[in-house]
């Protein structure tokens, strides 16, 4: 036995490495894909030099199911109810981004109440979006459950006002090429009006609670900041691109819909970090009241199709054409190409948050791994639509 | 207002004297024409589009990839022959086929003066397998992850791109899934394992046996 042991002592160990030595070198981790920040299925990795970020490169593909080969191989009124899967927080959103883009192609005009219709649930979506955007951010600071809820419950009553209009909650699958499903009755605009009324309150409360925060202001400020000649270069757009402080909203740009008809601010940010992203999502549900209260007031009975629009058998002429709005994360854009047959020969989707998530990395370098989280809610990302 | 396409064109060729620049009507009422650039050039004439000062067209909104398969175009031409001998007029059909590319579309528009979109567009000399085209990255970084995804799924090879790999699908796969010829495989996940090799000596075992099998040769009687 004893001869044993000493041979064993005799042999040559490696040697152990000192704690010291892990200076200056990169731990790779990989963050996700399930983690509850990372909002659905999305991983980075990281290369970690103690706790600060020193590379970042995110991972895709994890909810990808060909979203665009699909609308390739169904009419284009068929994939009408996918839209609503893309961004599944907003599908009333996407489904008037892609009726606006056939309505391009096919050259469909609107009747009024569409429009103003259109615009009221393009609005309404928004404000929902962006309230339970704060509640999620709060979330991944730290600030588990009650803001989200509070959030929530004020998206429970629009979700309720969408399902009593189309029957669905998230899934709307409500616009038409030319118009609207069903017609909202007068009663669901009385009550549609009452929640945009009391939404000022929620709003007071909400921002009361979280944008004062001591916390919430040492966790967001100076934290994640992107120059806005990046952000332009990068394609950057919506809340985002405006926490830069660069002045474009396509609702004034391109004047779709009726929003020209509608007085309304574009709040602009000053730093970009991440507290000016947070910010503009706040700001921006006060002036989404506004066109919604001018909407609410203006809007009159009337025919919600275009009635010279063949539901069945459409076909539009051969061409293409790219149509795009201001969806609550950015711009959503369609664009399409016809070869005259009942389905698009190229269906394509400018997914905003995809694109928001370029300059991931270049606002993460230098912070903590724990800012990442932050940084990321911040540019809200939806997987359905980032994956597609 | 922003220049016609036309002008526009016409000061890209003063700017880069040897771009040979098409452009491509749309039938369509969206009246979104389009410039063909050639793939030798597009990277030049993509640094005139950003910085010239009437145009600006600093934001690259939308990249995509579009896959042409060959197609045979039919035309009708009435040509005047002479017929049992007095002209007529007869109508002679021609065909002329069109080699299949693949297409990269860039819809641009400017932040700064607030106009677009301007859609330019490259081809590919034929479909085959390392198609290429020069990446516009370096003008527009927000081509980044929109080439990629090209790459990924038209397999458009992207010359002076950062970091050209896979996106959406797995590194390992093979195909590129939004071509229109691409045909889906019957199973994705199949790889021969070792199970096809116990499953085969398996059967070999459990054959019947009798002159080892006392309970065979029993029931043989």
């Amino acid at each position: 036995m004893s001869a044993t042991l000493q041979t064993l002592e005799a042999m040559e160990r490696p040697p152990v490495r000192m704690t010291s030595r892990l200076e200056g070198e990169l731990l790779e981790v990989s963050m996700g894909p399930q983690h509850p920040s990372t909002h659905g299925v999305f991983r980075m990795n990281v290369a970690l030099e103690g706790e600060i970020v020193r590379k970042l490169k995110p991972v895709f593909g994890y909810l990808h199911r060909n979203h665009e080969q699909i609308g390739e191989h169904t009419t284009y009124l068929g994939s009408m109810p996918y839209t609503d899967r893309l961004d599944y927080f907003c599908s009333m959103s996407n489904n008037w981004a892609y009726a606006l883009s056939v309505e391009k192609l096919a050259g469909i005009e609107l009747p009024e109440r569409a429009q103003y219709l259109r615009v009221i649930l393009a609005e309404l979506t928004r404000l929902q979006n962006h309230a339970s955007l704060l509640g999620f951010l709060l979330s991944d600071m730290g600030a588990w459950g009650t803001p989200l809820m509070y959030a929530f419950r004020e998206r429970e009553k629009i979700l309720d006002l969408f399902e009593s209009l189309s029957g669905a909650r998230m899934m709307c699958d409500y616009m038409r090429f030319g118009g609207c499903r069903v017609d909202a009755s007068d009663e669901w605009l009385a009550r549609a009006k009452q929640i945009v009324d009391r939404f000022p309150k929620f709003l007071d409360e909400f921002e009361e609670l979280i944008l004062g925060n001591e916390i919430v202001i040492a966790r967001t400020q100076n934290v994640g900041t992107l120059s806005a000649d990046l952000a332009i270069s990068a394609g950057i757009t919506g809340p985002m691109l405006r926490a830069c402080g660069v002045n474009y909203d396509i609702r004034k740009v391109d004047g779709y819909g009726f929003y020209p008809r509608f007085k309304f601010r574009i709040p602009l940010g000053e730093h970009g970090d991440t507290y000016d992203r947070l910010m503009m999502r706040a700001l921006e549900m006060r002036e989404t009241i506004e066109i919604l209260k001018q909407a609410l007031a203006q809007i009159q009975p009337g025919p919600i199709v275009n009635p010279k629009v063949r539901i069945r058998a459409f076909r539009p002429p051969v061409g293409e054409a790219y149509g795009r709005i201001e969806a609550p994360k950015g711009e959503l854009g369609f664009y399409l190409i016809s070869d005259g047959g009942p389905n698009p020969y190229r269906y394509r989707v400018r997914p905003p948050s995809f694109i928001n998530l370029t300059v991931l990395e270049d606002m993460c370098l230098g912070h903590s791994v724990a800012d990442v989280m932050v940084i990321l809610g911040s540019v809200d990302i939806v997987m359905g639509e980032v994956d597609r | 207002m922003m220049e016609s396409l036309d002008q526009i064109k016409s000061r890209i060729e003063g700017a880069v004297p040897e771009a040979k620049i098409e452009i491509v009507q749309n039938g369509s009422p969206s009246q979104q024409q389009s410039l063909l650039l050639d793939s030798e050039h597009a990277l030049a004439i993509g640094k005139f589009l950003r910085d010239d000062p009437a145009l600006r067209l600093d934001f690259c909104s939308n990249v995509t990839g579009v896959d042409w398969l060959d197609r045979i175009v039919k035309k009708t031409i009435k040509i005047k022959t002479a017929v049992d001998g007095v002209e007529k007029e007869v109508d002679q059909t021609t065909e002329e086929k069109i080699p299949g590319y693949l297409e990269a579309v860039y819809h641009l528009y400017s932040i700064a003066l607030k106009h677009g979109p301007v859609i330019i567009r490259m081809r590919t000399a034929d479909r085959a397998e390392g198609a290429r085209l020069p990446s516009l990255t370096p003008v527009w970084r927000s081509a980044e992850f929109q080439e990629r995804e090209i790459f990924d799924l038209y397999g458009i090879r992207f010359d002076g791109h950062p970091d050209l790999r896979r996106i959406l699908m797995w590194d390992e796969f093979e195909d590129y899934p939004m071509r229109k010829d691409y045909v889906q495989p019957d199973d994705f996940e199949w790889e021969p394992t070792p199970h096809d090799e116990v499953l085969a000596r398996a059967k070999q075992h459990y054959t019947l046996r009798p002159e080892l099998d006392g309970a065979e040769a029993l029931r043989k009687g």
